[in-house]
């Protein structure tokens, strides 16, 4: 009796903060994919799933329903807010540049070890350490 | 991909637009969405296309390696030259108020020479990068004379 | 979305990772068009979809488009991961509402930008070049330093025989 009065608070709560319980499943995902998969490049992408994941974060608060995209216009009153916009123009843009930056890290690697996966070149580096 | 006349020829057709696409990102973003992020990566982004359709050599042909690592410096100079000239024209650092006579029209021309740096230093570097993947990989080939990942893509 | 990233998990073909990854990309740009941010879903689009995608190829193409087989059971990371989310959700149902504009984040300093001082119809530009200056060229100089730090990586080196490191 008192779970179904819990859950039945519980719910419309819940769907008060859907936005922020969509953030959190892809950031959960995001860091699934870092910590459980050993491919560098595939945790690149989880990287970025992560960072896709806190753009939501930050947009979705500014958003009121009824406004409109903050360019401003005489027959409009009510503006998203445009501060969170302008933080994550540039997170993008500097995601990008550091995402091509773990990449590069990721082919030079590569060509160093010869595989990206992290238990190998771990695997290698012991192998080294023993023979010396 | 290089001798698909499909994608050569819509490519031909293409590529202006985008570039021109850019600019008008570039320069109505003051009143549509829009802005230096944005122009410099789509003009980036057409330069890739046009690389992607017809080769790398013939890109760089067309934009030198030196105009692209210019490009990456000129434009944070650029962005700060124009904090050091609100500076010389007596306000603070990046106050563009005193760019010009009229308080309004000084906001204008700061807001405009800074989104200018912003765009050329996004596209240079996002260039430079594309250039550098890609060079690397031809020069892979080259040395493995097109081993067993060389036809996997 | 959420169907994009479960299948992003479970692929090991990089190839097809990528291009969820692609697909993602997009429809995030759609769903920040239904909040009302055209400016960050047009760099999204531009850069998520477009440019990200091709470095990510460009990279695979340089390394092995298949991932090696998970060594290690996947249960420890799927634990911190679930206790992580279930934290996060509780803290969360502290937050404001959805759409609230009582929140503290319409309160604070957004009124005065919407006030357009500067006269650019397009708030986002004026807050960007304008009042948060400092930000944006702290910023583009971050864009600049990596990529002089990718040009340090992969630049061949000219003199001195530019031999690659043998491999081990």
């Amino acid at each position: 009796m008192s779970a179904a009065v819990a859950s039945s608070s519980l719910l419309p709560e819940l769907i008060q903060h859907f936005s922020h319980i969509i953030t959190v499943f892809l950031m959960v995902s995001g860091l699934y994919i870092v910590i459980a998969r050993g491919n560098l490049i595939k945790k690149l992408v989880g990287l970025s799933v992560f960072q896709t994941s806190v753009y939501l974060l930050y947009i979705a608060p500014g958003k009121i329903i009824g406004g409109t995209a903050p360019i401003l216009a005489s027959q409009y009153g009510v503006y998203s807010n445009p501060l969170p916009h302008v933080l994550i123009l540039t997170a993008i843009v500097v995601g990008v540049a550091t995402l091509a930056l773990g990449l590069t890290l990721a082919v030079r690697l590569r060509e160093a070890y010869g595989t990206i996966e992290e238990d190998e070149i771990l695997a290698l580096d012991q192998q080294a350490e023993l023979e010396e | 991909m290089k001798h698909d006349i499909v994608l050569r020829v819509v490519g031909k057709l293409l590529i202006p637009f985008i570039l021109l696409f850019a600019l008008y990102v570039q320069f109505h973003g003051d009143f549509g969405p829009g802005g230096g992020f944005q122009a410099g990566v789509i003009f980036a982004a057409g330069i890739v296309f046009h690389a992607l359709i017809f080769g790398l050599d013939h890109t760089r042909t067309l934009v030198p390696d030196r105009l692209v690592e210019t490009m990456m410096a000129a434009g944070v100079l650029l962005y700060a030259g124009v904090g050091v000239a609100g500076l010389l024209l007596g306000g603070n650092y990046l106050d563009y108020f005193v760019l010009d006579q009229d308080r309004i029209h000084g906001q204008h021309r700061g807001i405009f020479w800074v989104e200018v740096g912003v765009a050329i230093t996004v596209c240079g570097v996002m260039l430079k990068i594309f250039y550098m993947f890609a060079s690397r990989d031809r020069d892979r080939d080259r040395d493995r004379d097109r081993d067993r990942d060389g036809e996997g893509m | 979305m959420a169907i994009a990233v479960v299948a992003m998990i479970r692929l090991r073909n990089l190839f097809a990772v990528v291009v969820l990854s692609g697909i993602y990309s997009f429809l995030m740009a759609t769903l920040l068009v239904a909040l009302d941010a055209v400016d960050v879903a047009m760099t999204e689009a531009a850069v998520g979809a477009g440019v990200s995608t091709v470095l990510l190829l460009g990279a695979l193409h340089l390394c092995r488009s298949e991932e090696a087989k998970p060594a290690h059971r996947p249960w420890l990371p799927l634990a911190v991961s679930a206790s992580t989310a279930g934290l996060l959700i509780y803290g969360a149902l502290g937050l404001p509402d959805f759409s609230d504009p009582e929140a503290p984040i319409h309160q604070h300093v957004a009124p005065r930008y919407l006030q357009n001082e500067v006269d650019v119809p397009n708030v986002v530009t004026a807050v960007l070049a304008s009042f948060r200056g400092y930000d944006t060229l702290g910023e583009t100089t971050v864009v600049f330093t990596a990529g002089a730090g990718i040009v340090a990586l992969l630049r061949r080196r000219r003199k001195g025989g530019g031999q690659e490191p043998p491999k081990p």
